[in-house]
């Protein structure tokens, strides 16, 4: 009699673990890039893990795009309130820089969203040195699609975007970096 | 022996730290918002870097001291950048001289740190690296347009190229805290860095049609924390708010 006690409550544990995960990333999902509100940091690739630990609490990972990037402190700040909304019980949010963060990350979802947001998603897998120490590829404008476009400025107003310029319709537009 | 990494992670984050500064001063001061934009996001870089460095080098010290004491509450001597980071700006073509020669190094060190035995080390360089590419690309292809440009602006950034060149013999002049770091897997050896550094830069000297300055001996420690009257002025800036309001915060 004593022993299915055990499975009983191990499998309820796990599944109100399963619940809580299920919580936490939708809640994590909800978290906007302050800089790119059209993205959530699950978009972008920034939560690296959720890790239940034995005490039932949640280990998250979180990386940073640049490290100097100001929106990062706003990111974790959100991503802690939002977990204690969700009610997700106990977490820690930890800093994981290695591997690095990279702009190959970002979803699919995360991709189309930049792009209807206007901004000109990541070339892919680009980020060996000698590529980027060249300069990149012409970027289609996402406008006209013309590739007769300029880069204006290799940093933009956020650290991971360059500033751009399509000569064929004149508009200016921003390009989200490889890195 | 966590002595020796705490100075050697100084030297490192001090070094951004210092140059990050500097570059802030150009924030509403660029010859084009463009390039107000890229320097104040090269700066931004550099401070992200140095606050993970002083944050390790905090740790390592083991003496409850964190990032901001680092920055903020640090003396003169205490500073173990190299020395060609505190160097005035000058003019706009003096800014990218000094920009090339720190990114080239910092691109090579770290890339090579990218295998240190120190986990933390590897990590911080893996990261940093991915954003020194765009600032050395961004800096080399300004000096190619100034040196390769008119006479005025080849001749300033030549200028400035004579009297900045001297003090990257610092960052290569091996001491013994250098020894023990790469002995212990740590860093690498300057050595090597010394020669990939040379090639690059020689490389960009000569698409930018400007004349590699002849080897002057010198003897700068800005690693062993003696510096040029210029580091007082910069600490007297960066550090005020904290050495007049202790412990204020956002």
């Amino acid at each position: 009699m004593n022993s299915p006690a055990p499975v009983t409550v191990s499998v309820r544990a796990s599944t109100d673990v399963d619940r809580r995960l299920a919580l936490a990333w939708a809640a994590l999902a909800s978290v906007e890039d302050p800089e790119i509100p059209a993205l959530s940091i699950v978009d972008l690739g920034l939560i690296r893990c959720v890790t239940p630990r034995s005490d039932g609490g949640f280990d998250v990972g979180l990386s940073p795009t640049y490290v100097g990037c100001p929106a990062t402190e706003v990111i974790r700040r959100s991503v802690e309130e939002a977990l204690k909304n969700a009610g997700v019980g106990e977490f820690a949010v930890t800093q994981v820089l290695s591997p690095a963060w990279s702009s190959d990350w970002i979803s699919e979802e995360g991709r189309r969203k930049l792009a209807s947001y206007g901004i000109v998603p990541p070339d892919r897998s680009v980020s060996s040195m000698r590529e980027v120490l060249r300069g990149g590829r012409p970027v289609a404008c996402p406008r006209c699609h013309s590739i007769d476009t300029q880069c204006v400025s290799e940093f933009g107003s956020t650290p991971c975007k360059a500033l751009h310029r399509c000569r064929a319709c004149l508009e200016p537009f921003e390009y989200f970096k490889c890195i | 022996m966590s002595e020796d990494l705490f100075r050697y992670v100084l030297r490192l984050g001090d070094l951004s730290l210092v140059l990050g500064q500097r570059l802030g001063e150009w924030v509403g001061h660029c010859p084009a918002l463009e390039e107000d934009l890229g320097l104040a996001n090269i700066a931004l870089d550099l401070i992200g870097q140095a606050r993970l460095l002083l944050s390790y080098a905090g740790e390592v010290e083991g003496r409850g001291r964190g990032e901001d004491e680092m920055a903020f509450l640090r003396e003169h001597g205490e500073y173990l950048n190299a020395i060609l980071a505190e160097q005035p700006n000058g003019d706009f073509g003096q800014t990218i001289v000094r920009q090339v020669l720190i990114d080239a190094f910092q691109l090579e060190l770290y890339q090579r740190m990218v295998t240190s035995t120190d986990e933390r080390l590897a990590a911080i360089a893996a990261k940093s690296v991915k954003e020194i590419q765009y600032h050395l690309r961004y800096s080399s292809a300004w000096l190619v347009r100034l040196g390769d440009g008119t006479e005025e602006s080849h001749a300033r950034v030549q200028n400035s190229l004579q009297a900045l060149w001297p003090y990257t013999v610092e960052f290569f002049a091996e001491d013994e805290l250098d020894r023990a770091m790469a002995e212990r897997g740590v860093a690498p050896r300057l050595a090597e860095v010394q020669a990939a550094w040379a090639a690059r830069i020689d490389a960009i000297l000569a698409e930018a049609t400007l004349e590699r300055p002849a080897h002057r001996p010198h003897s700068w420690h800005g690693k062993r924390g003696q510096h040029s009257e210029h580091l007082g002025y910069i600490l007297a800036e960066m550090q005020h708010l904290q050495r007049a309001y202790p412990g204020a915060r956002w």
